[in-house]
């Protein structure tokens, strides 16, 4: 990558040293964002968060959960009925847009249909009153990094949906901004295009170690692969931040669990050092936050369950159910088990010979990899942003 | 299906209308010219009626493709389809072409008898004639300017600048189009009049016998009704072709640093051209038959064709005379709008579609 290379070692986490550094790095503090006539519908409730200077955080969510609307306010199209955002430490609440230095890529592209690819590029530079001489320059390094330089030429419409979205991220790097705001940018691609462009995205990252990428989405592959850290948002509100792994091993919430991922939440009592599930006894590290006797919710993710009995001796837990069906899935067999009125999914590898419906069958995992969630935590306490 | 010139042409636009209204009620009083067409639900297949090809030119309404009907049996079908054109064709015939026929005959017919050109050299020689021609066209074209600046200014503000009732004016603009003509010179007659109210404020505070404003029958008074009854006629394509604009597009250029202003001189405006073009040249055709303004501000001092052909017809007598002005003026509208297709036509296929992003095709 030309950029990095090419300038001077510099000690502010810039790009280049001869523009001062963009400031990176975001931090909602105690946003909430409200319409309405008297501020009755709130879309974002009392949003706390950090976006460290050059990491990727993913706003993770179903729809209507907030998450677009607190990209919007870091970007300025939004403003908040309460709380501050700041960029780089400083405080842009009540800037217009075109003052905040950011870039944003949306899931449309939006890209300007009279102007070609080269003058869609170049807008922000221009609008920025950026050197005339240095204009040509900057638009080619920004098509170099996304692939299109061989495009500059044509118009939007001539390009197809992943060329246009490569040219809307051209058009928002060129300005060189120290945060970099994405809508849901791949959500118009088809599934191959959707993974290619993923893998892009990860090697722009690496490229440019000093920007901070906000990456909005509902699609939990997006941000498992892409994420250094994961704020998974319902209904207005932060439910959960974390590392992917994190989120995915150790899930706080219910919600959580069942959003990253795919999850079995079985009902369960904590007895002693293991937990009872309807009579049965399982063992699973229980940790001091729940008190003997206390409700809580048992999780275990369906790849981690095997079928049969629990090949550990006096180990393992086993589960017996009826098979209430069977899906294939190409290179796995998912099994649908009742145990006790309650649903076990479970995903093996492809079974040579599935086992009839409505067979009693056995279903066994190990006790690390089931998590215990506390009993009343659906999600709204702070999280460890 | 890629969008041609003829989607963003104002037919279309007024046609179509934001408010869903049926386009004849935005006529103006110039009916005696081919622009009477002009507010059809609008296909460039129309001219071709009278030859009897309007079924292929009326199913062509998206425009212009020349795409080939599918290959059924085509004869009977087609012989079928030109019996259902008959009847509209009759009757524009009858109502429209027949009278205009009359017109052009009667434009060669001196008043001695016989037929010769004779008629068109005694009129256009006159200065009465040449200073009509000129008052027309000068009224015409700025009243076209102004009403396109002025169109422009508000459209901006009403599709842009969210302020509380945009949406109630720009319905009360679609209103003004339902009023006649010389309305708006009646009012402002009560305004601006020898004896209107501006003048009747200023004789009473100050005493003077008679106010300032006087020009209401000078151009300026014309151009003034005029601008002021054209502007909703820019308003209409202007505002529908903003309201398809992408608001990603806007949010994006403000995201990239681009304050308001260059954001509508690069983004919006391009995008309004199309309308502009379309609504300048209807208020530019309309505004060369403007009859009704002009006669309500008092004839003497403004003399325009039309204008002219009412005197010469009616208050002269002289038919031949008013026929030739008649056909003068529609020559000139004619060439006018084929001016306007043919610059539409060449430059319409660079507008392309108005979407910079969710592409027709999938894959890289």
């Amino acid at each position: 990558m030309t950029v990095s290379a090419a300038t001077a070692p510099a000690t502010a986490p810039a790009p280049s040293a001869a523009p001062a550094p963009a400031a990176s790095g975001i931090r909602f503090d105690q946003v909430s964002v409200a319409y309405g006539r008297h501020g009755e519908h709130t879309v974002l409730d009392s949003f706390d968060l950090t976006v460290e200077p050059g990491e990727v955080m993913a706003l993770l969510g179903p729809s209507g959960s907030g998450k677009t609307t607190a990209l919007r306010a870091v970007a300025g199209f939004v403003q908040p009925a309460s709380g501050r955002v700041l960029i780089g430490g400083r405080d842009m609440t009540g800037l217009p847009p075109h003052k905040r230095g950011i870039g944003m890529v949306v899931q449309q592209y939006a890209l300007f249909p009279h102007m070609k690819v080269a003058e869609n590029v170049a807008f922000g530079l221009k609008a920025q009153k950026t050197p005339r001489a240095e204009i040509p320059g900057r638009v080619a390094e920004a098509l170099e990094m996304t692939g299109m330089a061989a495009y500059a030429g044509r118009h939007p419409r001539e390009l197809s949906g992943g060329q246009q979205q490569r040219v809307a991220l051209a058009r928002a790097l060129a300005i060189r901004p120290g945060v970099l705001l994405l809508d849901e940018p791949l959500s118009a691609l088809d599934a191959q295009l959707r993974s290619g462009m993923l893998a892009e995205l990860a090697r722009l990252h690496r490229e440019l170690p000093d920007v901070s990428i906000l990456y909005v989405t509902h699609d939990q592959i997006e941000a498992l692969t892409l994420a250094d850290r994961i704020a998974v948002l319902d209904r207005a509100r932060l439910q959960d931040c974390g590392t992917p792994q994190q989120l995915y091993r150790r899930p706080r919430t219910e919600f959580t669990a069942s959003f990253v991922g795919t999850a079995n939440l079985l009902p369960v009592t904590v007895r002693g050092d293991g937990v009872d599930f309807g009579g049965r006894p399982l063992t699973v590290p229980v940790g001091d936050e729940v008190a003997e006797g206390a409700a809580a919710t048992l999780c275990v993710r369906p790849h981690l369950i095997g079928l049969g009995e629990s090949p550990r001796p006096g180990g393992g837990n086993t589960l017996r159910g009826t098979l209430t069906e069977v899906q294939w899935r190409g290179a796995t067999h998912r099994l649908y088990v009742a145990v006790d009125g309650h649903r076990v999914l479970a995903d093996v590898r492809e079974l040579r010979t599935t086992p009839a419906l409505g067979d009693e069958v056995a279903l066994h995992f190990a006790p690390e990899d089931a998590v215990l969630i506390p009993a009343g935590l659906t999600g709204g306490g702070a999280p460890d942003a | 299906m890629p969008r041609t010139d003829t989607e963003t042409d104002t037919e279309a636009a007024t046609a179509a209308g934001t408010t869903g209204r049926t386009p004849a009620a935005g006529a103006d009083g110039a009916t005696d010219t081919a622009m009477g067409r002009v507010t059809d639900a609008g296909t460039d297949g129309a001219p071709d009626a009278e030859t009897g090809r309007a079924p292929d030119a009326a199913t062509a309404a998206s425009g212009g493709s020349g795409a080939a009907p599918p290959t059924r049996p085509s004869r009977p079908r087609r012989a079928g389809a030109a019996l259902w054109a008959l009847p509209p064709v009759a009757a524009l015939g009858l109502v429209f072409l027949y009278p205009l026929a009359l017109v052009v005959w009667q434009s060669f017919t001196p008043e001695d008898g016989g037929h010769s050109t004779a008629p068109y050299a005694t009129v256009l020689d006159e200065a009465s004639f040449r200073t009509a021609l000129t008052n027309t066209v000068l009224i015409a074209v700025g009243a076209t300017v102004g009403a396109l600046l002025l169109g422009l200014v508000l459209s901006l503000v009403i599709a842009f600048v969210p302020f509380p009732g945009g949406r109630a004016l720009s319905r009360f603009i679609d209103l003004f189009l339902a009023f006649p003509s010389f309305l708006i010179t009646l009012a402002l007659l009560f305004l601006y009049g020898t004896v209107g109210m501006a003048n009747g404020l200023w004789t009473d505070l100050t005493g003077a016998a008679h106010g300032p404003l006087d020009f209401l029958h000078t151009p300026w008074g014309v151009l003034l009704a005029e601008v002021t009854y054209f502007t909703p006629f820019v308003m209409r394509p202007l505002l529908a072709a903003f309201s398809q604009l992408e608001t990603g597009q806007l949010e994006a250029a403000a995201s990239l640093g681009a304050r308001p202003w260059r954001i509508v001189r690069t983004v919006i405006l391009p995008e309004a051209l199309p309308a502009l073009a379309a609504g300048g040249a209807l208020v530019l055709v309309l505004c060369l038959n403007e009859f009704g303004i002009v006669l309500f501000t008092g004839a003497k001092d403004v003399v325009t064709l039309p204008m002219l052909v009412y005197t010469k017809a009616l208050l002269d007598g002289d038919y031949t005379g008013a026929c030739v002005v008649a056909v003068v003026n529609i020559a000139l509208s004619v060439a006018l709008y084929a001016l306007y297709r043919t610059v539409m036509a060449r430059t319409g296929g660079g507008a392309g579609p108005r979407s910079g992003g969710v592409p027709h095709r999938a894959g890289a």
